[in-house]
């Protein structure tokens, strides 16, 4: 049994009161692969951050080589040997790769950068985990997979012992992964203690030594991957019960309303030949994997990526969705995923965030702003939705995640739209607020509108939709009904096409 | 076993003609309006012309310099001419003639010429170090921060201007010593020339052979990188600023001189001048990416482009649309490669 490198007890974190961990515990022994497991919101990244000082953490210890510490920043860590490699890497593309490994440390010869010993160090950190590249190369040149492997040598230049990789392998093609986990194997005879997130299943069971899993923010268990198998694992993360955290379906699907055919983008991150129906009235999920190609599929429905191929019927006849102002045109509404970045105008008031997509509707004869009907219209909307403001006059920004979701909500459905396309509609909203949002999406759906919900929460997707469309990799996996299917199947879906190369599209 | 990347980088980068033709579009249209005003004037390819182009970029040279930097940290400069007319009329008024009869300062002993070349750009130094603070200090960007003091400066530098012997006039009458310096020849070679050569080099050593050179690319590919790195963002700035601030000083010296004199508007406008050098010489808004070679390139160009148009005799006016177009082509096609398409 190796020694443990790493040792995070009882950590917990709140953000504004809400516990998003909860006396979490994570051991990772020297030499091996530790994976860390969880939906999306189980406070994988949370715990990561409370390690790397980017979070103060409420509770709890840290022990790096039986020593207590407690980073202050991801520079501090990096210093003491524990580095991330992320899924979006930090980098100067612009550069050179010895330039990028030694930034803020160059090796100098009086006045100057002695850029041969970069050069020479640089090649011997890579003959230590077996690449060749030449160091002069800049990363813009190199494919994300070799981008990683140069932040992988950085890590191992300040002497790494711990290394935390992020979803490492969600942009890389099979070979590359290959490489990826000869790479780990390497860093592991050399005793470094590796922590591995990642949702893909066949990955953790091919690479990890153990597996902790985390639910709720809470710590489910620690075991060897040996007395584990998949079902084990998915039961851990899912809980076998479900609360009753669900309003009741009421909505009744009728005659196809939308169908999508064939469709295809032209540019990366690209989707494939994506085709389905969209009845009148029903509450259709989109389910997937981080980079499946969810939020680019509604993004292409509603105009906003460039479709390479495919048509889109609205009751049998085609539509041209060519940029977002068609698409409003023919009545789509689009909440989009990052509410504070592509949602909320933060310093406008709640009336101007409000009416701002039906804005053309408040003109008068002239061309002028009709002030009184917005505000009538503003405030029909924080009284239907029972949204909680203080005014409308007060920035949207001063409202809770919840509320102004609710206010977006509103704004689309002023422009009295007939088809909803919702980006995890309920993400960073407390527990109470999702219950109401869950309402008003069936209420919509009752009152024959027809809503898209793109979510990363498997429970949301089974508690709300009426059916479920799995992608996987920029393809359809499978299309289900909602009663019939499990967790697990949709978790087997959404892995089916993972295995498939990316088409090279370079 | 080892895993060889080569064979990859060449396939991924295979650039067809077409973005090749883009990527060097505004190259290609200077270089058709050059051969253009050569078929209309052959004289234009004479030596007495290419020695005037090269004078006259010598200053211009120095100046994009100092701006390029502070492009590279994905900021500008809109106090660059003043910051020059401040230089200008610091080292005019400290180098007369003894026999001038307005003298700025009547007892002034003649100074060797390196005190008022130091003055000057200690001064303007201090000028564009406090833009940098401020830059650096409160996160304003330079675009602000250096019309905030391209104003004020010029405040300052009039207030100076009005306050010699002789009241606001012109500062002219300048010691023979520093009008050879300046537009003296040294073995047949323009002085100008061979100074905006010393600079040049310095420069380039500065930029990539110093750990200030690789913080300075870096914060300009990717703060947060760099932050995370453990480079000092708040110095540097301050660095880039300050050396800025001293290419300018340099410049304003060199420009009194080459004008014969020097007063409150000396410089005025330089500074778009100098941006749109670095820009058509690829020295990028976008930050991070940015040459020696390319901002030569492109005041090199520039020049060719303005003497030349004054050399067919094209009306003046015609001259400010066609450098207007280069600039916003050559923004538009620097952009059109980072933008991403979706």
């Amino acid at each position: 049994m190796n020694e443990c490198i790493l040792r995070m007890k009882g950590i917990s974190k709140s953000f504004s009161g809400v516990k998003v961990l909860d006396d979490v515990e994570f051991n990772v022994r020297s030499g091996t692969v530790h994976s860390l497991m969880g939906e999306n919101g189980a406070g994988k990244s949370t715990l990561m951050k409370c390690l790397f000082g980017i979070y103060q953490k409420d509770a709890g210890e840290i022990y790096l080589d039986n020593k207590l510490i407690n980073f202050v920043d991801p520079k501090h860590a990096l210093e003491h040997g524990v580095s991330m490699v992320h899924q979006e890497l930090n980098q100067v593309i612009q550069r050179s790769i010895s330039d990028n490994i030694w930034l803020g440390r160059y090796p100098k010869k009086g006045l100057f950068i002695d850029e041969k010993k970069m050069k020479r160090d640089t090649i011997e950190l890579f003959e230590k985990i077996e690449i060749e590249i030449d160091p002069n190369t800049p990363l813009h040149k190199l494919s994300v997979a070799q981008r990683q492997m140069v932040e992988i040598t950085k890590a191992i230049s300040y002497n790494a012992k711990v290394i935390v990789f992020d979803e490492p392998t969600s942009s890389l093609t099979d070979k590359e992964v290959t490489m990826l986990f000869k790479i780990i194997q390497k860093l592991k005879t050399q005793g470094v203690g590796i922590v591995y997130i990642s949702h893909k299943m066949d990955e953790i069971f091919q690479i990890s030594d153990d597996v902790t899993v985390l639910r709720d923010g809470k710590y489910i268990g620690t075991d060897n991957v040996a007395n584990l198998n998949i079902d084990k694992v998915v039961n851990m993360m899912v809980g076998r019960n479900l609360e009753q955290r669900f309003p009741e379906k009421t909505n009744i699907p009728g005659e196809v309303h939308l169908s999508v055919k064939n469709i295809s983008t032209k540019y990366e991150p690209r989707i494939h030949d994506i085709s389905f129906d969209l009845r009148r009235g029903e509450i259709l999920g989109i389910a997937g994997l981080v980079g499946a190609g969810r939020t680019e599929l509604i993004e292409s429905i509603f105009g906003v990526r460039t479709k390479e191929s495919g048509e889109i019927y609205l009751d049998g006849s085609q539509i041209i969705n060519r940029n977002p102002t068609d698409s409003i045109k023919n009545r789509f509404a689009f909440l989009t995923e990052e509410r504070r970045a592509t949602g909320i105008y933060p310093i406008a008031d709640i009336t101007f965030n409000t009416t701002i997509s039906n804005i053309n509707a408040y003109k008068n004869k002239i061309g002028f702003l009709q002030h009184r009907k917005m505000i009538q219209d503003t405030n029909k909307q924080v009284s239907a939705m029972r949204i909680k403001i203080p005014g409308i006059k007060e920035p949207i920004r001063s409202l809770s995640g919840g509320n102004q979701q609710k206010v977006i909500i509103g704004r689309w459905l002023l422009t009295n739209p007939d088809i909803l396309l919702l980006d995890e509609p309920t993400r960073g909203i407390d527990v109470g607020a999702k219950y109401e949002i869950y309402q008003l999406i069936i209420n919509l759906a009752q009152s024959g509108k027809s809503v898209i919900i793109v979510s990363s929460e498997m429970p949301e997707l089974i508690g709300i939709t009426n059916r479920i469309l799995v992608m996987s990799n920029g393809y359809v996996s499978g299309i289900v009904e909602t009663g019939k299917t499990t967790q697990q199947e949709i978790f087997q879906l959404a892995s089916k096409y993972l295995n498939q190369k990316r088409e090279a599209s370079l | 076993m080892s895993f060889s990347f080569t064979n990859k980088i060449t396939l991924m980068k295979k650039d067809d003609w077409k973005e090749l033709l883009l990527k060097n579009a505004i190259l290609i249209v200077i270089f058709i309006i050059i051969i253009g005003i050569i078929i209309k004037e052959p004289a234009f390819l004479s030596a007495t012309v290419m020695r005037n182009i090269l004078t006259q970029s010598a200053v211009r040279l120095i100046l994009a310099f100092g701006v390029g930097g502070i492009i590279i940290i994905q900021g500008t400069d809109l106090s660059l001419g003043r910051i020059v007319g401040f230089s200008a009329i610091i080292s005019g008024s400290l180098l007369q003639r003894l026999d001038y009869a307005s003298r700025f300062y009547p007892d002034l002993q003649p100074l060797p010429l390196f005190v008022p070349l130091l003055i000057s750009c200690a001064a303007c130094a201090v000028v564009s170090g406090i833009s940098g603070l401020v830059v650096a200090k409160f996160k304003i960007h330079p675009f602000l921060a250096t019309l905030g003091m391209m104003i004020t400066l010029y405040g300052v530098m009039s207030i100076y201007f009005a306050s010699g012997d002789p009241g606001p006039q012109p500062i002219g009458g300048f010691d023979n010593r520093y009008t050879n310096f300046v537009i003296g020849t040294t073995l047949g070679i323009p002085n100008l020339v061979i100074y905006a050569v010393i600079v040049s080099i310095v420069v380039w050593i500065l930029w990539n052979k110093t750990t200030f050179g690789k913080n300075l690319y870096a914060i300009g590919g990717n703060p947060e990188a760099a932050k995370v790195s453990g480079v000092n963002v708040f110095k540097t700035t301050i660095i880039v600023f300050v050396i800025a601030g001293v290419l300018y000083g340099i410049g304003g010296f060199l420009e009194a001189a080459r004008i014969g004199s020097a007063n409150n508007g000396t410089g005025n406008g330089y500074e778009l001048d100098a941006i749109a050098a670095c820009v058509v010489g690829g020295i990028s808004f976008s930050g991070g990416v940015g040459k020696v070679s390319g901002a030569i390139v492109g005041v090199l160009l520039f020049t060719i482009i303005s003497y030349g148009m004054t050399f067919i005799g094209l009306d003046q006016y015609y001259q400010y649309i066609i450098k207007g177009a280069i600039i916003v082509a050559a923004v538009a096609l620097d952009a059109k490669r980072y933008i991403k398409k979706v």
